[in-house]
């Protein structure tokens, strides 16, 4: 028996795209060939609608990899954390 | 610790006093206090709620942090950051730098607040009289951050 953790993606979802999805987070089975980071978000802005919107190409949407900032040729595996958040504004 | 994400509000003597206690060779301390305004983008504040994203940011500080001790001759830092829902004046954020002498110690407290501000995983969401809002990301924070780039 394979762990389940290890065969999906954790996506996480952060500040005002936690709200405009409704979610914290979910688990994924990655698509084949959704092996990047760019291809995640082109992946998930195709569910349409609040997606759609807040994923478009040119939205500011900060994408991380198991805690580290990523670009968009970030490879992205199962068993991995992925988390979309807008930009970061503490301090 | 060198960074903490906590709720409750920290007392600034004390935690300069921990971050030189017992270290002759400091001669400088240098910090910065970031706080609540009342007034955001010409609208009164009446609660800032600060949201993080819990593993990262600890590790996104504690990076900024290693960044600036391997480009001053600093002796330590200290970041203590606040999470939940602040007040107009309530304390947000200590960055604390200690260094034999001031320069170091003033570039290196500049320097984590500015990567701070734009690396770190935090967002403040306000609730003003005309409802609540997430804040914007501020282009003038990308130019202080990249300031220390183009010195590099």
């Amino acid at each position: 028996m394979r762990d389940a953790a290890a065969d999906t993606l954790n996506l996480v979802y952060l500040a005002r795209l936690r709200e405009a999805f409704g979610m914290a987070s979910e688990r994924i089975q990655p698509p084949a060939g959704i092996d990047t980071v760019a291809a995640l978000r082109a992946w998930l802005a195709a569910r349409g609608g609040t997606w759609a919107a807040e994923l478009a190409p040119g939205r500011a949407v900060r994408i991380a990899v198991n805690h580290d900032v990523a670009e968009p040729d970030t490879p992205v595996r199962a068993g991995d954390e992925v988390a979309l958040f807008p930009p970061v504004t503490g301090g | 610790m060198p960074v903490r994400v906590q709720t409750e509000d920290f007392d600034v003597a004390r935690e300069l006093a921990v971050l030189r206690a017992g270290d002759p060779a400091i001669g400088a301390v240098a910090a910065f206090i970031g706080t609540v305004r009342d007034v955001n983008d010409s609208a009164q504040v009446a609660t800032m709620t600060l949201e993080h994203y819990p593993g990262m940011t600890e590790k996104a500080l504690a990076a900024i942090v290693d960044a600036a001790k391997s480009r001053w001759n600093i002796v330590d830092a200290l970041v203590v950051h606040r999470v939940g829902a602040l007040k107009p004046a309530d304390q947000i954020v200590l960055v604390g730098v200690t260094s034999a002498h001031r320069g170091e110690a003033f570039a290196a407290c500049e320097f984590i607040i500015d990567y701070l501000k734009t690396r770190a995983p935090l967002w403040k969401k306000e609730e003003t009289g005309e409802g609540t809002r997430w804040v914007e990301a501020r282009a003038t924070d990308d130019d202080a951050a990249a300031r220390w780039q183009s010195r590099e």
